[in-house]
């Protein structure tokens, strides 16, 4: 005697149910299809009204204008750009400038703050109390604030191009900005970019195979005599047979500015000052808390193990601190990104300020430019929380959580 | 609580059905008992606030005439300070009725912006401005200066044209606001200040020494200054624009606000009409028919405001030439009132 197999249910519709419906069952889902209808509704109407209100104002729209001159020049550009380029290209060398400043403010702002954190902690009582004060200055002064001052402060500390501060006659420091050589490529650079690349990878390879000796068979390896051959020792000796790979424009004082060589504007400076200063007080206190967090029995356990303090600080101690610090570091790398737009009253060239600024005014297109900006702000911030969660999980994971 | 916020929503959504522009700005500025003008941040001579908070300037006049037109009180206007680059949208979104806010009239604001310009205040050109001691004496010796110029103004654009066009190299640095950028001169991050000449001459007095700094001769381009109101409602765009023809007009006939009731009072058919004893223009405006009596006796004629504001009564002393009467060698014309 067979019994026929029976039919399982759809489960589809099952699941649809639980995740809409929840306790309330098909009810439920037809309350949400009605929510979601609404909504989608108040959304047309909002941007049908726009539309609409725009035309009866003879207010342009659309996003023709991207394809306008933009007429305007901006002080410094990652890429080429001239007034006679577009407003799109604006747009991109504003997304740039944006981009550049918060990469480098997230950069100092997380080393500042981890060594900060790390005063904080130590018993020497002089370094803890510096800490503290710092902490507790930086993070109770409002941003734009510590941004004015910075600029004006260290503008007004600073000579005239005439009279820059120069060091051994390669560097200037003015009110212009930071003036350095800038390197010109000759006929050794591309055997130098070769083996630069050789060495980095020669160097990955080394610790991947270090690493699996310390797990597969315990074996210790000292790699880094290695790995300083390969990242300087092969550069230099492909310099000595091919030559130099490039050599530097001095800058020169010329009418009111420098000429020739690379320059760092105030602007730049003062922005990635304030901005990881600041944010560094709030990181150093994620740190601090991460660390504290972490049993102190952790701390004795590896020393009872015979490993220095160092070490169980490093292979013990962050590690687990990091599951902690992640999430709320997360928080302030957002924030930085976002307070990064404060510089429009320094007259950073930012996206902000080019684009939702000058090109606003310019055009009056003030919809489409603040929907643009804000879109891209959105997708700065959700990529870096998305990079973020991934390093969070891999943290996690490590330590089998 | 979830029919609450579908209450919420269906509220909302009825509200943003409402049309947004009411093409009834005199209606909406007498029912609100108060005319709501946007002027600059800060500009001496133009609008500039004293530190009692009292409003002063060419610009602040115009709106005060405005509102003495309708109110016959020229204190009845809350004036709404904006940045170069918020101002338009302030107008476009009806926060202000007037923009009178020292903005070039050009093809792409007039035609693009949902909004009009009413007339020309002032004529203008833009200008630069140096520190004596770089002992520069033209504009064209300026190479590979680095320029503070006011973000979201032509200006931006007068600049780079005018180095393009002469093959000069320059760095720009532009603020948000008017204070930031006469801050970053003072503090030596540029060379050159450039703005509308007027405008050089006003932030000239803020400086810690003016005397220090100079205006160089070179004009380089055509600013006329003017108010602007929104699209679409011809009966205000009407009244802002001939509140200004008719204080041209008063100083072209002598009428000042000192003797005003005389002039009034006098059998000239011309002062007749303008000065509402014989037609009715000023009720065809939606006003009354004392409007420029009350325009007149409230701010001055147009000569008179700008002594007051900019000219030889004021701190800045800026000459009339173009902004004097067509008659007198300059360019203010008023077409006639009849």
């Amino acid at each position: 005697m067979s019994t026929e197999a029976r039919k399982p249910p759809a489960q589809i519709a099952l699941k649809i149910r639980r995740i809409l419906g929840g306790k309330t069952g098909w009810n439920g889902v037809a309350v949400q299809f009605v929510f979601a209808a609404i909504l989608g509704w108040i959304g047309y109407e909002i941007v049908s009204n726009t539309r609409a209100n725009l035309e009866n104002q003879h207010i342009a729209a659309g996003f023709g204008f991207l394809r306008n001159n933009a007429g305007f020049d901006v002080n410094q550009t990652l890429i080429s750009y001239t007034g006679s380029d577009t407003f799109l290209r604006v747009f991109v060398v504003g997304l740039l400038n944006t981009l550049v400043v918060s990469v480098v403010g997230i950069v100092f702002a997380t080393v500042i703050g981890f060594i900060v954190a790390l005063c904080r902690l130590s018993p020497n009582w002089l370094l803890s109390r510096v800490g503290e004060i710092y902490v507790e200055i930086i993070r109770n002064l409002p941003v734009l604030f510590q941004i004015l001052f910075w600029y004006l402060a260290v503008l007004a500390a600073l000579p005239n191009p005439r009279q820059s501060i120069s060091l051994l006659g390669i560097v200037f420091i003015s009110n212009r900005g930071l003036v350095i050589p800038r390197p010109i490529g000759e006929s050794g650079f591309e055997p130098f970019l070769a083996a630069l690349a050789v060495g980095i990878v020669g160097a990955l390879a080394l610790r991947v195979y270090a690493r699996s000796a310390l797990f597969q068979r315990g074996q210790m390896i000292r790699i880094w005599p290695y790995v300083l051959g390969l990242l300087f020792g092969l550069p230099l000796v492909t310099m000595l047979v091919f030559g130099l790979p490039f050599t530097f424009e001095l800058p020169q004082l010329k009418g009111f500015n420098f000429a020739g060589g690379s320059r760092i504007i105030p602007e730049f400076v003062a922005l990635t000052v304030a901005l990881s200063t600041y944010t560094a007080a709030f990181i150093a206190e994620i740190v601090r808390a991460g660390i504290l967090s972490v049993h102190k029995g952790q701390m004795e356990a590896g020393s009872s193990l015979g490993l220095s303090r160092g070490t169980t600080l490093r292979l013990i101690v962050v590690p687990q601190a990091m599951r902690v610090i992640v999430p709320p570091l997360t928080n302030q790398y957002l924030n930085l990104t976002k307070n990064s737009s404060l510089a429009v009253a320094i007259g950073y060239p930012d996206l902000v300020s080019v684009f939702a600024g000058t090109s606003l005014s310019q055009t009056g297109q003030a919809i489409e430019i603040i929907a643009m900006t804000m879109g891209v702000y959105l997708l700065i911030s959700l990529l870096t929380s998305a990079v973020m969660s991934v390093y969070g999980w891999r943290v996690s994971r490590s330590l089998g959580a | 609580m979830k029919r609450v916020t579908l209450a919420l929503s269906l509220a909302l959504a009825a509200g943003l059905t409402a049309q947004a522009a009411d093409a009834q700005t005199l209606k909406t500025v007498k029912d609100r008992g108060v005319l709501s003008c946007g002027v600059s941040q800060g500009l001496p001579g133009f609008s500039s606030p004293d530190d009692k908070g009292n409003w002063t300037g060419l610009d602040v006049d115009v709106c005060r005439a405005v509102a003495a037109a309708i109110f016959d009180d020229p204190t009845k206007v809350k004036f709404v300070p904006l940045s170069a680059k918020d101002r338009f949208t302030a107008l476009q979104s009806g926060e202000v009725d007037v923009l009178s806010r020292n903005t070039t009239w050009t093809i792409s604001r007039d035609t693009s912006l949902g909004a009009n310009f009413t007339g020309i205040t002032y004529y203008d050109g833009q200008g630069f401005m140096v520190k004596k001691s770089l002992k520069v004496n033209s504009a064209l010796e300026l190479n590979s200066a680095s320029v503070c110029v006011q973000t979201g103004t032509t200006t931006e654009q007068n600049l780079a044209d005018y180095f393009k066009a002469n093959n000069m190299k320059y760095e720009v640095i532009a603020f948000g606001t008017n204070d930031e950028t006469v801050k970053a001169y003072e503090a030596g991050r540029c060379d050159v200040f450039t703005t509308d000449q007027s405008g050089l001459y006003a932030n000239r007095l803020k400086l810690a020494n003016p005397n220090d700094h100079m205006v160089l001769p070179e004009i380089i381009s055509k600013e006329p200054l003017g108010p602007m109101v929104r699209h679409g409602d011809d009966q205000w765009f009407d009244l802002v624009k001939w509140t200004l023809f008719a204080m041209v007009t008063a100083e072209e006939l002598g009428v000042t606000s000192k003797n005003v009731d005389e002039k009034a009072k006098m059998e000239n058919p011309e002062l007749k009409r303008v000065l509402g004893t014989d037609g009715n223009f000023g009720e065809q405006l939606g006003l009354t028919k004392d409007w420029v009596v009350r325009i007149v006796k409230a701010v001055g004629n147009y000569g008179e405001v700008f002594d007051r504001n900019v000219g030889s009564g004021s701190p800045l002393a800026i000459n009339r030439g173009l902004n004097n009467l067509w008659n007198k060698g300059g360019l203010q014309y008023a077409p006639p009132i009849r």
